[in-house]
C-alpha cells in the first residue's frame, strides 16, 4: 500500500466520488487447489463506471498482498482517504471509468468482507478463522470467474493487477483465456524467488510466534497477534522501498532534534517511526490469519509448474494480448523478473509490450502516478476502449 | 498503411516474406513495424529504449518491448525470429560487429541499413582537413551519436571476415534512390546501405 509519508499529489483527472461497496453471494461450489472446497461464499466488490449494453467494457483490479476492493473514492463525504488506486482509477484517469466498468474485489481468504478467516464458517456455525483453506491464485480466478458470471460479463476487456494482483492477471490468461481479452501484468514475476519465500516466512513466522496467535483463534480468545502482525508489515515495508528511497527520506535523521543519541531502545531515527507507524496502522485494519494465506498464495504462485516448468507453454493456453510493466528500482519484483515474462510471451507467441519505467520508490511505484507509467497505460487503455467499443 | 513511409522501409518490407516473425531493434515509432503488420502479416517486437517512443509504439498498438540494444539479444533465444531488423544505428551501436552477430543468432536472416562513409561529400571533406558534415551526417564530430562509421567495402570486409553470407544489397542516395552513378561507382555514391545476410549453412 501506498506509505503515506511518501505519497504525491494525483495527477488530473476527476473522482469516482463516493461509493458503496456491495455484496456478491456465489451459491456455485468452488473446489480448492488445496483439495477441500467451498459450497458458497461471499465476495465484497466495489465498482465504478457503467457496463456497456454490449457487456463488452468491463475491467477487473486484483489486488495485492494486503489490498481490498476499495481501489477508489470515498466512502463518506468527510472521508479523508481515498481507495488505494485512486491515482489510477476515476474519470479521465488512466482507467478511465467514463470508459470502462471496472470491478474490485477483496479476494477469498480476505479480511475485509470476502469470506474468509474472520468470517462465519456455515458448516460449524463458528468464526472460519485458522481452519479457512489456504487458497491460491489460482482459486481466486476461479472465483472472479464465478464473479464474472453472476455479473453477466463473458469476457473482461482488462484484467488488471500489480504485484500479487499481476500474478492473478497471468493466471487469468492460462486458466480462462476466452474470457480476458487483455492483460496488464505491473510489477509482478513468473513465480517469487527464494528471498522472497524467505521474507514471507519470516513475516508469518512472526505472526505464528506470537503468544496472542492462540493457534490462530485469537478473536475467540480476546486478543489479536498485533505485534507478530506489525512486525510482518514493519518488514514487507523494507522490502516495498528501495536503498535510494529510504535514504533520501530518512536518511539517518534523528526525531529529536537535539542531534543527541539517547542510549535507549525508544523510536530514535524517522526511519524507526516510519516502520512503527506503518505496523500500527496495518494492525487496525488487517488480519493475521488472512496475511498468513496471503504470503502462501505468493509462495505457491507457479502457472509454469504444470507445464513442466516451461512458462512459455503456459502462455501457450493465452490468447489475450499483455502490457507488462516493470519499475527500475524494485528489487522485490525487479524488472529482471518482468522480462522473464515478457521472454516467455514471445516465445509463445502472444502479443506483448513492455515497459520499464525509471522510479524512485522502489515496489510501490505500481501504486504512485509516475507520469511515464501513467501515460503507458494510458495509451494502452485507450486502444482497448476503441477495440470494445466503449 | 502510411503512405508517407520511408522509402528506405518500403524497400526492407520487399525483402520480408508474409507472415514472418520479426524483432525490429530501435524501432522509433513503430513505423515499420504498422507497415509490416497491414501489408505483411507479420508478428513484430519492437526493441526501443526511449520513453517517448515506448509509449507512442503503445498507442498504436506496436508490440515493444523496452530495452537497450547495447545490453545484447540475450534474453532472445537462438533462431526465435524469421528476420531481425536494425535500420539506421549500427554506427551508434558499441561494438556493431557482436550486436549483427548476436542478430544472426537470434534471427534467420539480418537486414540492416546504415550511412556509407564512404560517399564522396565524406571523402572530399577528409580531404579538406575536416570531418564530415553531409545531409547524411550533419552532427559534429564532438556530439555525434555515429562512433562506428564505416563504408561499403569496410562492411562487405567485415561481412567476409565473420562469413556472414549478403543474400540482397540495395544503394540509395540521399532521396532513396539507385541511379546510374550508385550502379557505376557504387561506395562513392551510395549515402545509405540496406544489406540482408544470413549466416553461413
Amino acid at each position: 500500500m501506498v506509505p503515506e509519508v511518501l505519497s504525491q499529489p494525483a495527477e488530473a483527472g476527476g473522482s469516482v466520488g463516493i461509493v458503496t461497496p456491495q455484496t456478491i453471494v456465489i451459491d456455485t461450489p468452488l473446489l480448492l487447489a488445496c483439495g477441500r472446497s467451498l459450497s458458497r461464499f461471499e465476495l465484497v466488490i466495489e465498482t465504478y463506471g457503467r457496463l456497456n449494453a454490449a457487456r463488452s467494457n468491463a475491467v477487473l483490479i486484483c489486488h495485492a498482498l494486503s489490498g481490498d476492493h476499495h481501489a477508489a473514492g470515498f466512502h463518506s463525504a468527510d472521508d479523508r482517504k481515498p481507495g488505494w488506486w485512486d491515482s489510477a482509477i476515476g474519470p479521465g484517469k488512466p482507467i478511465d471509468t467514463d470508459k470502462f466498468f471496472v470491478v474490485c474485489l477483496n479476494n477469498l481468504g480476505g479480511c475485509r468482507g470476502s469470506t474468509g478467516p474472520t468470517t462465519i464458517n456455515p458448516e460449524t456455525g463458528a468464526l472460519w478463522g485458522p481452519d479457512f483453506p489456504i487458497v491460491t491464485v489460482r482459486d481466486w480466478v476461479a472465483s472472479q470467474a464465478l464473479l464474472a458470471d453472476q455479473l453477466g460479463i463473458d469476457a473482461w476487456a482488462a484484467v488488471i493487477g500489480g504485484s500479487l494482483g499481476g500474478m492473478q492477471v497471468m493466471q487469468w490468461t492460462i486458466d480462462c483465456p476466452t474470457r480476458i481479452r487483455h492483460a496488464l501484468v505491473i510489477a509482478a514475476a513468473p513465480r517469487i524467488s527464494a528471498q522472497n519465500i524467505a521474507f514471507n516466512e519470516i513475516a508469518r513466522q512472526a505472526i505464528l510466534s506470537d503468544p496472542e496467535f492462540h493457534g490462530g483463534r485469537y478473536i475467540e480468545a480476546g486478543a489479536r497477534p498485533e505485534r507478530g502482525l506489525k512486525l510482518a508489515r514493519m518488514l514487507g515495508h523494507i522490502t516495498y522501498l528501495s536503498d535510494t528511497a529510504m535514504r533520501a527520506r530518512f536518511g539517518r535523521i534523528l526525531r529529536d532534534g537535539d542531534g543527541q543519541y539517547n542510549f535507549n531502545y525508544d523510536v530514535e531515527f524517522e526511519v524507526e517511526s516510519y516502520l512503527r507507524h506503518q505496523g500500527n496502522s496495518f494492525v487496525d485494519r488487517f488480519d493475521g490469519n488472512t496475511y498468513l494465506l496471503m504470503t502462501k498464495a505468493l509462495d505457491y504462485f507457479d502457472p509454469a509448474r504444470e507445464y513442466g516448468d516451461d512458462l512459455a507453454a503456459a502462455f501457450r493456453q493465452a490468447q489475450a494480448k499483455f502490457l507488462v510493466v516493470s519499475f527500475s528500482v524494485d528489487w522485490r519484483f525487479s524488472p529482471a523478473r518482468s522480462r522473464e515474462i515478457v521472454n516467455a510471451l514471445i516465445a509463445a507467441g502472444r502479443d506483448v509490450s513492455y515497459a520499464r519505467i525509471d522510479s524512485q520508490l522502489g515496489h510501490d511505484d505500481f501504486l504512485m502516478p509516475i507520469p511515464q507509467y501513467h501515460a503507458v497505460l494510458r495509451n494502452y487503455l485507450d486502444r482497448v476502449a476503441l477495440e470494445v467499443g466503449s | 498503411m502510411s503512405p508517407s513511409l520511408r522509402p528506405d522501409l518500403a524497400l526492407i518490407s520487399d525483402w520480408i516474406a508474409p507472415g514472418s516473425r520479426i524483432l525490429d531493434l530501435g524501432c522509433g515509432d513503430g513505423a515499420l513495424l504498422a507497415h509490416l503488420a497491414s501489408t505483411r502479416q507479420v508478428r513484430g517486437y519492437g526493441l526501443e529504449i526511449d520513453d517517448d517512443n515506448v509509449a507512442n509504439c503503445i498507442a498504436a498498438g506496436i508490440n515493444v518491448i523496452q530495452a537497450d540494444v547495447d545490453d545484447g539479444l540475450a534474453e532472445f533465444a537462438d533462431g526465435s525470429f524469421d528476420y531481425v531488423v536494425m535500420t539506421q544505428a549500427l554506427q551508434a551501436l558499441v561494438r556493431p560487429d557482436l550486436v549483427l552477430a548476436e542478430m544472426l543468432r537470434v534471427g534467420r536472416e539480418v537486414i540492416v541499413t546504415f550511412p556509407n562513409f564512404g560517399h564522396w561529400r565524406v571523402r572530399l571533406a577528409l580531404l579538406g582537413g575536416h570531418m564530415p558534415h553531409t545531409p547524411a551526417l550533419p552532427a559534429e564530430w564532438y556530439d555525434t551519436e555515429n562512433i562506428h562509421l564505416c563504408t561499403l567495402a569496410d562492411f562487405e570486409a567485415l561481412c567476409a571476415s565473420a562469413n556472414w553470407q549478403v543474400l540482397e544489397r540495395a544503394l540509395l542516395d540521399r532521396q532513396h534512390r539507385a541511379g546510374f552513378s550508385i550502379r557505376t561507382a557504387p561506395n562513392l555514391f551510395c549515402e545509405i546501405a540496406l544489406y540482408k545476410l544470413q549466416r553461413p549453412g
